[in-house]
């Protein structure tokens, strides 16, 4: 038993002797739990995960002998918890609308029972290595929780509980280790979160993330395993952005970890999830998802914790099988509690007062992300999409920087987008990915072989007109030529018919990759076919004066995903809206020109 | 404990004292210290260790002699006397009575830094508030528990604007009689603080109103406490009283300020700007204590005021409060100097919460459609604008100087009015209809054909 010495914000110096580094600590008459980061002989510091007022120098203090480690099991998904797997649904019927010091409430439900179906492999006198499934609960109607042996518990099955309702402490199973001691085995397990959870080895990740997102998915790709940073200046939609990510990506578990964000926004979450349904699966979106949520009025430590907990998380369900993505919101919150942390410690300060550990810490945060061969034989994925801050909305300052390096998919959010109320506000100049090669195999093997030509057609012409806007602020739209107009024009036609989507639109807020195709093509053919009569003579003027372009503007939100008949009606129709200017224009020789226009 | 006095003060600078051999002080407890001349000052332990306690005094530290000064520590935190009688009243920065009237007497005293509120306790807001005031209602509207501030700068109109809000927000449909206001000012000019007491008295609110004044010669530690206390009365106004609470603040530029002070006294590492990297955490505490909470009636409702240095919304004070607060209405000095009043600069103008708040069951089915639509004309408008500065009005095409009077109309006649007319929702959506007229129809695809039909009144 030791005592405290000082307080000092988050931090409390303490006489424990032979704590451990990590371990994790119970201070004071509240009872505030926290974590030792630093040991110089009997003393030691701890960074405490709840607000330190009221501490008194001289009260008890006790290490608990395990470090900081999440409870994994069912009863997980649909819930919401704090930055240090606290259930804040629990949490609130138990001590009221404010979070009190001191509560220590089990993370998963304790009197709850679950229906566990043995796995029939699973016999008794078979060997048992770590992270093989034992059986399964069904925790939600789309969602099956595998029971795993803990990653680090390998022996004999000696026995196996038959199937039947159990709680989550109950014993489901004994297992004699190699040197001969007994480990029972529960339908949970603990894992400390800053160890990452084995695997045989990693996969290459095969098959893009389908967010539904026209700019992201037909622009800028994620695959399942991969890294997406998401930077933008507030106002910019990234909160909105990741919503939309978290509600229709084509993931089978959702991670939101709202990391020193807004309350609100997490309640937003919590209401719309319930009552959205799943494109894939029908079911309502909650059954999949769960949050962590520290907002940024909870206690900066336990923000620097909630990102660990969130992608052990993650990883367990990874574990499992399971295609998982983890949105963070934000990484630059949690790399601000490092630094209030290590500013408190008395650390050398390098850029921006971040310590010089940040990038590495970054680093390896991301590294938890992938696709893996899983201890059982299974394939699971960690998908990691990162939101970053950028003070400012400079994307020179370190957390940018850092990320820009370890991500392969940048979704960059531009302010003067956002500002034009051009939504999602991705800036398809400085946004990138390192996934469009493998995307497109996907894409020509499920949608159609155009689509990488197709994509790179678009971003041309994007380029382009970006090139072109610039002589237009000069000189004014009158100085260019025919051809030019009609590029910009076209480029118009593209941001508007086809970048754009509206959140709130319910018909398009999601798009499914037929349907991005579809509206990619459409609206590159009349591109084309106004290009064709642009050079036969037609002056863009006549052809911007089309009907068909602004009803271009609107097909997204005309035609759900489910209606691609109709829309592959109009589009099958562009051809006959031509078809005027073009005997006008082309009357020489119409029916060779037509030819030549009609694919 | 509570009843010894220490007269062990080791060093003082800048309102901060160090005792020295104070046995066991709880962190964050609250101080009293007595000074030669008998004068009494508050303050709050900070940091706490066996052998040495350190004490920000909130009236600061000048003329305080070390040798006689006796310091009393009283094991709780500060707190703040709530109670219904806190309406109509007028207090200092650390939450005294300054209007000369008794002290507020009740039994119930609060933690003034409040504790956080669940995740799971929240309740979305929705509710619409009508502010009556084009500019916000249609473009960029305020919900029930929402925060959302000004971006102002140094000359600019954000005070009237402030006070323009209080006298005219009212909810839809119900009655304003639950309605209150929580005003706080740090580090505010006599001057604002009088102009706010006379808009309040005029338009008869003044017996609804709780004011929180800590002006701009008050002690600067004093600012750290003033909106802790006033949004403690606000948090017991709204959830305990059932009042839908509305929090003015002004200016948070000055807060920051302090807290700079402070932490630089304090020996804390400068992140940006000398600020401490903990600012974005302390503007949390506070901002995060709008909402509402299931269950409750009541509601608080935020709007900080801010002034950006330089104009510059990259500064780390607009810039920390943008990523908490829930949108922002930026003033703008062009507008301002236009004569445009209020000069609410609507492109970098944003309420997030808005979409839940407007539309068929709130205000009127075309007002999302209608506000997209505006942003982005007036967007496309401002290009035209810029390509006409460069090659001349005269060289531009007819739809491009359509384009051009709809930006002037829509200034002069949407973001402009009086500061004492109070738009409703539907004459805003009208006015807005009027102004999207004078653009051809097939501009605009941000309505539905529907409502072009319904509501545009043909091309021009």
């Amino acid at each position: 038993m030791g005592k405290i010495l000082e307080i000092n914000g988050p931090l409390v110096k303490l006489d424990l002797p032979q704590t451990v580094l990590g371990e994790q600590v119970r201070v004071g008459r509240l009872g505030l739990v926290g974590e030792v980061i630093s040991r110089d002989g009997n003393t030691a510091l701890a960074q405490l995960y709840e607000d330190t007022a009221g501490l008194c120098p001289g009260e008890e203090a006790e290490g608990l002998g395990w470090p900081l480690s999440v409870e994994l099991g069912p009863g997980l998904l649909g819930g919401i918890f704090d930055g240090v797997q606290r259930p804040l649904q629990a949490m609130w019927e138990q001590s009221g609308d404010r979070i009190a010091r001191g509560v220590a409430v089990a993370s998963l439900p304790r009197d709850r029972r679950w229906h566990f179906a043995p796995d029939p492999r699973c016999l008794a006198g078979m060997p048992l290595v770590g992270g093989e499934v034992l059986g399964t609960v069904q925790e939600t109607e789309s969602i099956q929780h595998r029971i795993l042996v803990p990653p680090r518990v390998q022996g004999e099955l000696l026995e196996l509980a038959p199937e039947g309702e159990h709680t989550v402490e109950d014993v489901i199973g004994r297992v004699r280790l190699a040197d001969g001691r007994i480990e029972k085995l529960h339908l949970f397990h603990r894992w400390p979160v800053r160890t990452p959870r084995p695997f045989r080895q990693r996969d290459h990740a095969v098959a893009p993330l389908i967010t539904g997102q026209r700019i992201l998915d037909t622009f800028y790709p994620l695959l399942k395993g991969g890294k997406a940073a998401i930077p933008g200046p507030f106002g910019a939609g990234k909160t909105m952005l990741q919503h939309q990510v978290a509600r229709w990506c084509n993931a089978q578990i959702v991670i939101y970890v709202g990391c020193g964000e807004r309350g609100n926004e997490l309640t937003d979450v919590l209401e719309s999830m319930p009552t959205l349904t799943d494109p894939h699966t029908g079911r309502p979106l909650m059954e999949r998802t769960l949050l962590v949520a520290n907002t940024s009025n909870m206690p900066v430590v336990a923000r620097e914790a909630s990102i660990y907990v969130g992608i052990t998380l993650a990883e367990y369900f990874r574990d499992q099988g399971y295609d998982v993505v983890m949105v963070a919101d934000s990484t630059s919150r949690w790399a601000e509690a490092l630094r209030e942390v290590a500013g408190r410690l008395g650390q050398m300060p390098v850029e921006e007062g971040y310590p010089a550990y940040l990038g590495s810490r970054l680093a390896a945060f991301y590294e938890r992300a992938g696709r893996v061969e899983t201890l059982a034989g299974d394939h699971g994925s960690v998908t990691l999409i990162g939101a970053v801050s950028p003070p400012g909305g400079d994307f020179s300052e370190p957390v940018t920087s850092h990320t820009k390096e370890i991500i392969q998919t940048f979704w960059a959010l531009s302010k003067e987008l956002a500002d034009a109320r051009h939504y999602p506000a991705v800036d398809w100049l400085e946004s990138f990915s390192g996934y469009v090669s493998s995307a497109a195999k996907w894409w020509a093997d499920n949608i159609d072989p155009g689509w990488e030509a197709s994509r790179a057609a678009a971003l041309d012409l994007l380029a382009a007109s970006e090139e072109l806007q610039r002589i237009v602020n000069l000189v004014g739209v009158e100085a260019l030529s025919s051809e030019q107009r009609w590029t910009l024009e076209a480029a118009s036609l593209i941001k508007e018919g086809l970048l754009q989507q509206a959140a709130t639109d319910e018909v398009d807020s999601f798009a499914s990759p037929e349907k991005q195709f579809a509206l990619l093509t459409a609206l590159l053919d009349i591109y084309r076919q106004g290009m064709k009569l642009v050079k036969l003579g037609a002056p863009a003027r006549r052809l911007i004066q089309m009907p068909l372009l602004a009803q271009a503007r609107r097909w997204k939100s005309q035609h759900s995903s489910d209606d691609l008949e109709a829309l592959k009606a109009k589009i099958a129709a562009i051809p006959a809206a031509f078809e005027p200017l073009l005997l006008e224009y082309a009357p020489a020789a119409p029916s060779s020109a037509m030819e030549e226009i009609r694919p | 404990m509570k009843n010894i006095e220490f007269r062990t003060a080791a060093s003082a600078q800048g309102g901060l004292v160090v005792m020295a051999g104070v046995p066991g002080v709880a962190a964050g407890s609250r101080v009293q210290l007595r000074d030669h001349a008998g004068r009494v000052r508050s303050g709050l332990v900070i940091r706490s260790a066996n052998d040495a306690v350190l004490v920000e005094v909130f009236e600061g530290t000048d003329a305080l002699d070390l040798e006689r000064t006796w310091v009393r520590f009283l094991e709780e935190p500060y707190k703040l006397p709530v109670s219904r009688d806190m309406l109509g009243r007028v207090f200092n920065g650390s939450g005294r009575p300054c209007d000369g009237r008794p002290p507020v007497i009740s039994a119930d005293r609060r933690d003034i830094n409040g504790e956080p509120l669940n995740p799971a306790a929240r309740a979305y807001p929705r509710e619409f508030i009508q502010t009556g005031i084009s500019a916000i209602d249609g473009m960029n509207s305020l919900t029930r528990g929402q925060k959302l501030p000004i971006f102002s700068g140094g000359g600019l109109p954000h005070n009237r604007v402030a006070a323009q809000i209080v006298r005219q927000a009212k909810l839809l449909g119900e009655e304003a009689a639950e309605f209150v206001v929580v005003f706080a000012a740090f580090g505010a000019s006599h001057a604002d603080a009088r102009f706010f007491q006379e808009s309040f008295e005029e338009s008869g609110v003044l017996n609804k109103v709780v004011m929180f004044l800590n002006l701009a010669d008050e002690p600067v530690i004093e600012r750290l406490l003033t909106p802790r206390a006033a949004l403690t009365a606000a948090e017991y106004l709204a959830f305990d009283l059932d009042y839908h609470v509305l929090v003015v603040m002004t200016d948070m530029t000055a807060y920051a300020e302090a807290l700079r002070e402070v932490a630089v006294l304090r020996g804390d590492v400068p992140a940006r700007k000398g600020y401490p990297g903990y600012l974005y955490s302390d503007l949390a505490e506070l901002y995060e204590r709008a909402g509402r909470i299931k269950n409750r009636r009541g509601s608080i409702t935020m709007i900080p005021v801010l002034s950006m240095p330089s104009d510059d919304i990259t500064h780390p004070i607009p810039d920390l409060t943008g990523y908490i607060t829930e949108g922002q209405i930026v003033l703008g000095r062009e507008l301002s100097n236009q004569g445009v009043y209020p000069p609410v600069t609507v492109l970098p103008s944003l309420s997030r919460l808005m979409k839940d708040g407007i539309g068929k069951n709130f205000t009127r089915e075309d007002h999302p459609h209608v506000a997209s639509q505006l942003f982005a004309s007036y967007a496309k408008a401002l290009e035209v604008r810029g390509l006409a500065a460069i090659i001349g009005a005269e060289e531009l095409s007819d739809a491009d100087r359509r384009t051009l009077a709809f930006a002037d109309a829509f200034e002069r006649r949407f973001i402009n009015q009086g500061e004492d007319e109070d738009r409703s929702i539907h004459e805003t959506l009208n006015l807005a209809w009027d102004l999207l007229s004078m653009l051809p129809p097939e501009s605009l695809i941000r309505v539905s054909e529907e409502e072009l039909t319904k509501y545009h009144k043909g091309a021009a």
